[in-house]
């Protein structure tokens, strides 16, 4: 399959989903972050100053895309950190080792768009069929 | 040829459309739409219907999964959901509540009228904009460490009250007195606490904000007596925010902690955001302790930005507190679940009523209700759009009995956000509020158009339905003057 697109938006009444795509799911899961990121801000406006590990762990491979979202909000949240590029180190089905790249928010550059409460499980995929394509749905 | 929904759909009364349990195989008890034949056609639109059908599906829940006439599409429950399970032997779903924990309002009145504030409402809206911390990533003024964080989330508006943060009377007159008993912050996770400790105070973004109102139509006078509420033109400010990222992280915890835990407990749901756990379980109790925890932080939240109001009114109007009669009336939760009794088929049952984008509407004379409301009932604040107005309404018997006390909570969403952001730009918005003689303030303009006008349902139909479907009672209504959004 020729993916042209990293990944896109799903509309939503309420909330913003993200289709998200790559060449396995790996990939994928990079695209839905970096996705996530560009819904909080231009992802082009991000710089690579800093970087965090990441580790999450999930019973299952759709739990660990939710899981794995939700651990960057977290940072958000917390740390006040945008990211834009994701390292995935170790992927299973139940595991995921990964190192993102960013740095904090600086109002001056950054201009904030949407905050996001939590990557739900509502209408949460993981398809392997064609590549990779994950989907995921955010409460805005 | 007749609406698709014509086919699925049982007419209950002109009010109320019944999902019967063919709808779809594993529900227990069937659907409840209360909604006018005219929005069917766009509840049928969304998968309104899937939802609220998805519900039913919960083991112990009697006697029918509901939905408000602001429903529109949620994440799992729809958002305008009512679901009441029983303590006994049914479950408790974290979804059913939403990452908003306790989302609510807050309404304090004024005896200002609109033509003293009309002139000021810049420097107000200003003020407001300046005292209370908004936007993404804004941090709160206040500087609460660990064990302070514990004591908000064990005693909610009264820590507030007890440190200068309003009074006594203001808690007299919170849904729950502002704190929901057997909380125990040893079931929120210390990542719940790092994102609560810095935003306690905040008001936050998305569709939470502040607005200076006046009065536009009294519809019951005794019933505003009670309120306080006297005249057209009389000016009220409605506060609308929730429990922040402490909320948000509570419920991404207990989602995926009961996803584990469904099938040991031999539970099927058709939607993961569902997951859940009987109430009597140890992991559901958890939740129920966890999420007490994140109300009592939120209706602390809602007392400190209530008090930061106060001093801006008294900042550009330089009258005091008393003089200008800065009371507030009620603060209401519209994303919660609550241990109620209820009567179900003629048999008085403990029940675990989760209102999901839904408020609580007890009827006069309920002992949950404080004794200033006691003779008229519990007050229901409805806010509408920025651009159209908000209800103060009451709850009512028949609510009661067919709607475990609940109504509707604001005018429901129609278009996504970024269909609204398409349509108009966050200085469009602006201008086209201007139009309308309203001032706003907004961190984020592109979050702004995601909050025009156009996204909502008209509120005035869908309160005009709880009406008439008597599920509450109008009483007043009232339009904006000046809107602070994060």
């Amino acid at each position: 399959m020729l993916v042209t697109k990293d990944f896109e938006l799903i509309e939503h009444t309420a909330d913003v989903g993200i289709m998200a795509y790559g060449a396995d799911v790996r990939e994928a899961f990079v695209n839905a972050a970096r996705g996530m990121f560009s819904l909080i801000t231009e992802l082009e406006s991000i710089r690579e100053v800093e970087h965090r590990d990441v580790e999450v762990t999930a019973p299952d491979v759709e739990s660990l895309l939710a899981a794995w979202l939700n651990e960057l909000i977290y940072l958000f949240d917390v740390e006040n950190m945008l990211f834009s590029r994701f390292e995935i180190t170790e992927f299973s089905d139940t595991c995921l080792r990964a190192r993102a790249y960013g740095e904090p928010v600086d109002g001056s550059r950054h201009k904030l768009k949407v905050g996001i409460k939590a990557a739900t499980y509502h209408m949460l995929e993981v398809d392997r069929s064609n590549g990779g394509r994950v989907r995921v749905l955010f409460d805005i | 040829m007749s609406a698709p929904w014509k086919q699925v759909l049982n007419r209950v009364d002109d009010y109320c459309w019944e999902i019967p349990t063919s709808y779809k195989e594993g529900m227990r008890v069937p659907g409840r739409i209360y909604a006018s034949e005219a929005m069917l056609e766009h509840i049928w639109q969304e998968q309104v219907f899937q939802q609220v059908a998805n519900v039913a599906f919960l083991p112990g829940i009697v006697p029918y999964s509901m939905a408000m006439p602001d429903v529109h599409w949620g994440y799992g429950f729809p958002i305008g959901g009512v679901a009441a399970t029983r303590v006994s032997d049914g479950v408790v779903s974290p979804g059913g509540v939403g990452f908003d924990i306790n989302c609510g309002v807050r309404l304090l009145r004024t005896n200002l009228t609109a033509e003293e504030v009309g002139p000021r409402i810049e420097k107000l809206t200003t003020e407001l904009y300046n005292n209370v911390p908004s936007g993404l990533g804004s941090k709160g003024r206040l500087r609460v460490n660990e064990k302070e964080l514990d004591e908000v989330m064990v005693r909610g508006s009264a820590w507030a009250a007890e440190h200068g943060y309003g009074d006594a009377e203001d808690v007299e007159v919170t849904e729950e007195s502002g704190c929901i008993r057997g909380a125990d912050p040893g079931k929120v996770s210390a990542r719940a606490k790092q994102r609560g400790i810095p935003q306690l105070g905040t008001l936050g973004s998305g569709n939470h904000f502040l607005e200076v109102e006046r009065v536009s139509e009294i519809f019951d006078r005794e019933a505003a007596r009670a309120m306080g509420i006297n005249e057209v033109g009389q000016v009220l400010v409605l506060i609308h925010c929730g429990s922040r990222g402490l909320g948000h992280q509570v419920c991404t915890d207990y989602v995926a902690l009961l996803g584990r835990v469904v099938q040991k407990y031999g539970i099927s749901i058709p939607d993961r955001q569902l997951a859940c756990a009987p109430i009597q379980s140890t992991e559901g109790q958890s939740y129920l302790e966890a999420m007490a925890c994140a109300a009592n932080y939120a209706w602390t939240n809602r007392q400190c930005i209530l008090h930061w109001v106060r001093e801006s009114l008294v900042s550009v109007f330089s009258k005091s507190r008393q003089e200008m009669g800065l009371e507030q009336v009620y603060d209401v939760a519209h994303n919660i679940a609550k241990l109620e009794k209820h009567t179900v088929d003629g048999k008085r049952l403990d029940l675990c009523v989760h209102r999901k984008g839904a408020t609580r509407a007890f009827p006069a004379g309920h002992p949950d209700i404080p004794e200033a409301y006691r003779k008229v009932g519990q007050p229901v604040l409805i806010p509408g759009d920025m651009g159209r107005g908000s209800y103060i309404a009451l709850g009512t018997e028949t609510a009661m009995r067919m709607t475990f006390g609940s109504t509707c909570h604001g005018a429901g969403r129609v278009q996504s956000r970024a269909a609204a952001k398409r349509s108009q730009r966050g200085a469009d918005v602006v201008r086209a509020l201007a139009d309308k003689g309203i001032t706003v303030r907004a961190g984020s303009m592109s979050g702004l158009a995601e909050e025009a006008s156009e996204a909502y349902k008209d509120v005035d139909e869908v309160v005009d339905i709880t009406h008439r479907a008597g599920i509450s009672r109008k009483v007043v209504r009232a339009v904006p003057m000046g809107v602070v959004k994060g």
